[in-house]
C-alpha cells in the first residue's frame, strides 16, 4: 500500500480509494458492456476531485462536530437527569431532521402524482400538496416518535429484539390492511428520510446517552434508534394512506 | 466566474437544510442544558467542514456520477440494449442479467463511498475496540446493498410484489437475531437505514424508474418505488450474518486451541 505520512493527505489519499469503485464500475460498463465512448472528460476529472475533497472534509467534520456535539448534549442531558426534557429532545431532532429533508420533499412530491394517479385522492394541485405534505408530516411524527421510544429503550434497559418483533408484527398487519398504493413508498420513507446529517448525530446521541448510564453499554445499548426509524415510519406512513 | 455563483448557490442551499437541526441543537443547549458546549471551537470548525464538505461531495456528484449512473441505468435498461429471447418478442427476465451485474456493481461501489456509514464504521470500530473493524463492516454493508438492489432490479422485471420479499426478508433478519451476538445487533438493524443517504439514493432511484419506464407493464410511479426498501433491509441480514461468522470463526479458533493445549 501507499505510505503517506502528512494526515490530511493521508484522508484524501484513503477518500479516493473509497471513491474509485464507483469510477471502476462506471467505466467497466461504459467501455466493455454499453461499448460507447465516455462524455466530458473534464467534467469528470473536475467532478471526481471535488467528490474526494468533499468526501475527506465530510467525514473529519463528522467525527471532530457532530459526534461530540450529538454525545456531549446526551450526556448533559443524562447528567441533568430530566427524562421528560430528554424526551422532548428526541422528538424534536427526529421531528425537526425529517421535515426539511430535501430528498423527502421531492419523494413526497413523487408520491402524491402516484396517489392522484390511482385515484386515491383528487387530481388538483391543491389535493396534491395536502398529500405530500400529510406524508412529510407522518414521516417527521414517526422518526420524532421511534426517537422517543429509542431513548426511553436506552435508559430503562428493554431488550431491542422484542422491540423489533413488535415493530415487524405491525408491518405485517399493517401491510395487509393498507392500499397497495401506499406500499411502496411507505418502505422506502424510513431509508429515503435518515440523511447525512441526521444518522451521525442520532448516532451519538444513542452512545452518548448508553456510555453516561452506568449499567448501559455503548455498543448493545447505543445503536438501535435509527432502526425504530424504518419500523415506525413504515407503519405510520401506511396508517396516513388508510386515513385518507 | 459562473463556477463560483454556482457554487456559492449550493453552499447556501447546504446551509438552509441545515439549519433546523441546528437550530434544534443550539436552542436545546441554550435554554435547557444552560452549560457551555466543551471545545466549543473544535466542534464549530467541525460543522464548517461538515458543510464544505457536503457542498463539495454534492457538486462533485451532480457534474459527473448522477449524469453518468442516470444515463447508464436507462441505457442498460432500454429496449434496443435488452436482446428479445422469444420469438413471440416477449422478454424473459434472464435477458436482464446485465440491469442485476450493473445494479449489484453500483450498489456496491456507491456503500462503500457513503459518507455517513464510513463515519458511523469508524466510531463502532473505537467503541468496540477493534473488535469489529471499520472497513469489514462496510464491506458487509456493501454486500447486503449490492444484493439488495440486484433482488429489487429482479422484482421490477418479474413484477412481483413487494410485501413478500420485505417480509421474508425481515423474517430472516428475526431469525438471525435470535442467534447472533447480542452485541451486535443494534448495530445491524441501524446499518441499513445508514447507508440509504446521499449517494445510495440517487442513483438507485434511477436504476428503479429507469428500469420501470422501459419494461412493458409497469408502471415507473408505481414500481420504481422499493428499491431503497431492497438496499436498507439486506444490510441487516448481511451485517448480522458476519458477526455470527466472526463469532463461528473465534470458537473454531479457540477449540482447536484447547486441543492442542490438551
Amino acid at each position: 500500500m501507499i505510505s503517506v505520512r502528512n494526515p490530511l493527505l493521508k484522508s484524501l489519499v484513503s477518500s479516493f480509494l473509497d471513491v474509485l469503485p464507483i469510477l471502476v464500475v462506471i467505466l467497466i460498463f461504459q467501455f466493455l458492456v454499453i461499448r460507447q465512448p465516455l462524455g466530458n472528460i473534464d467534467d469528470l476529472l473536475t467532478g471526481t476531485a471535488l467528490v474526494v475533497i468533499g468526501l475527506t472534509f465530510l467525514v473529519y467534520g463528522l467525527e471532530q462536530g457532530l459526534f461530540p456535539i450529538g454525545e456531549s448534549m446526551a450526556t448533559s442531558f443524562a447528567r441533568k437527569g430530566s427524562l421528560i426534557w430528554m424526551i422532548v429532545f428526541a422528538f424534536a431532532l427526529g421531528f425537526g431532521a425529517v421535515i426539511a429533508e430535501p430528498t423527502l420533499i421531492a419523494v413526497a412530491e413523487k408520491a402524491s402524482g402516484i396517489a392522484a394517479g390511482s385515484g386515491m385522492i383528487n387530481d388538483d394541485q391543491s389535493a396534491r400538496e395536502d398529500f405530500a405534505l400529510g406524508l412529510r408530516l407522518s414521516v417527521a411524527l414517526a422518526i420524532g416518535f421511534a426517537l422517543v421510544i429509542g431513548v426511553i429503550r436506552i435508559i430503562l434497559g428493554w431488550p431491542l429484539p422484542y422491540l423489533i418483533i413488535v415493530g415487524y408484527l405491525g408491518i405485517i398487519v399493517m401491510t395487509s390492511v393498507s392500499p397497495q398504493q401506499i406500499v411502496g413508498i411507505a418502505y422506502d420513507s424510513g431509508g429515503v428520510a435518515t440523511s447525512i446529517i441526521t444518522v451521525p448525530l442520532v448516532t451519538a446521541l444513542g452512545v452518548g446517552l448508553a456510555s453516561s448510564i452506568k449499567s448501559r453499554n455503548p455498543m448493545a445499548d447505543g445503536f438501535g434508534l435509527i432502526a425504530f426509524a424504518a419500523l415506525i415510519s413504515m407503519t405510520f406512513v401506511m396508517a396516513y394512506g388508510m386515513i385518507i | 466566474m459562473d463556477w463560483i455563483v454556482n457554487f456559492g448557490k449550493i453552499i447556501l442551499e447546504t446551509v438552509r437544510n441545515v439549519v433546523p437541526i441546528v437550530a434544534i441543537l443550539i436552542g436545546f443547549q441554550v435554554l435547557v442544558i444552560r452549560k457551555p458546549i466543551a471545545h466549543a471551537r473544535k466542534i464549530f470548525f467541525g460543522l464548517v467542514y461538515v458543510l464544505l464538505g457536503i457542498s463539495l461531495f454534492l457538486k462533485g456528484l451532480e457534474m459527473t456520477l448522477f449524469p453518468l449512473g442516470e444515463l447508464m441505468a436507462k441505457q442498460l435498461a432500454s429496449p434496443e440494449f435488452i436482446q428479445f429471447e422469444n420469438s413471440d418478442g416477449k422478454t424473459s427476465w434472464r435477458s436482464y442479467a446485465w440491469v442485476y451485474a450493473f445494479a449489484a456493481n453500483i450498489g456496491f461501489a456507491t456503500t462503500l463511498a457513503e459518507p455517513a456509514l464510513i463515519a458511523v464504521a469508524l466510531k463502532v470500530e473505537k467503541i468496540s475496540g477493534g473488535a469489529i473493524r471499520a472497513l469489514n463492516l462496510r464491506l458487509a454493508v456493501s454486500l447486503g446493498v449490492a444484493f439488495g438492489i440486484a433482488l429489487g432490479t429482479f422484482r421490477i422485471v418479474t413484477g412481483s410484489e413487494l410485501y413478500l420479499y420485505i417480509i421474508l426478508g425481515y423474517g430472516v433478519a428475526l431469525i438471525q437475531t435470535a442467534f447472533a451476538p447480542k452485541l451486535i445487533v443494534g448495530l445491524a438493524f441501524d446499518s441499513g437505514l445508514i447507508t440509504t443517504s446521499t449517494v445510495t439514493v440517487p442513483l438507485v432511484t434511477a436504476l428503479g424508474i429507469g428500469l420501470a419506464s422501459t419494461i412493458p407493464g409497469r408502471n415507473p410511479l408505481l414500481d420504481g418505488f422499493g428499491l431503497i426498501a431492497f438496499a436498507s433491509l439486506f444490510p441487516i441480514i448481511a451485517v448480522l450474518g458476519y458477526a455470527q461468522f466472526a463469532e463461528l470463526r473465534t470458537r473454531a479458533a479457540r477449540n482447536s486451541k484447547d486441543r492442542e493445549d490438551r
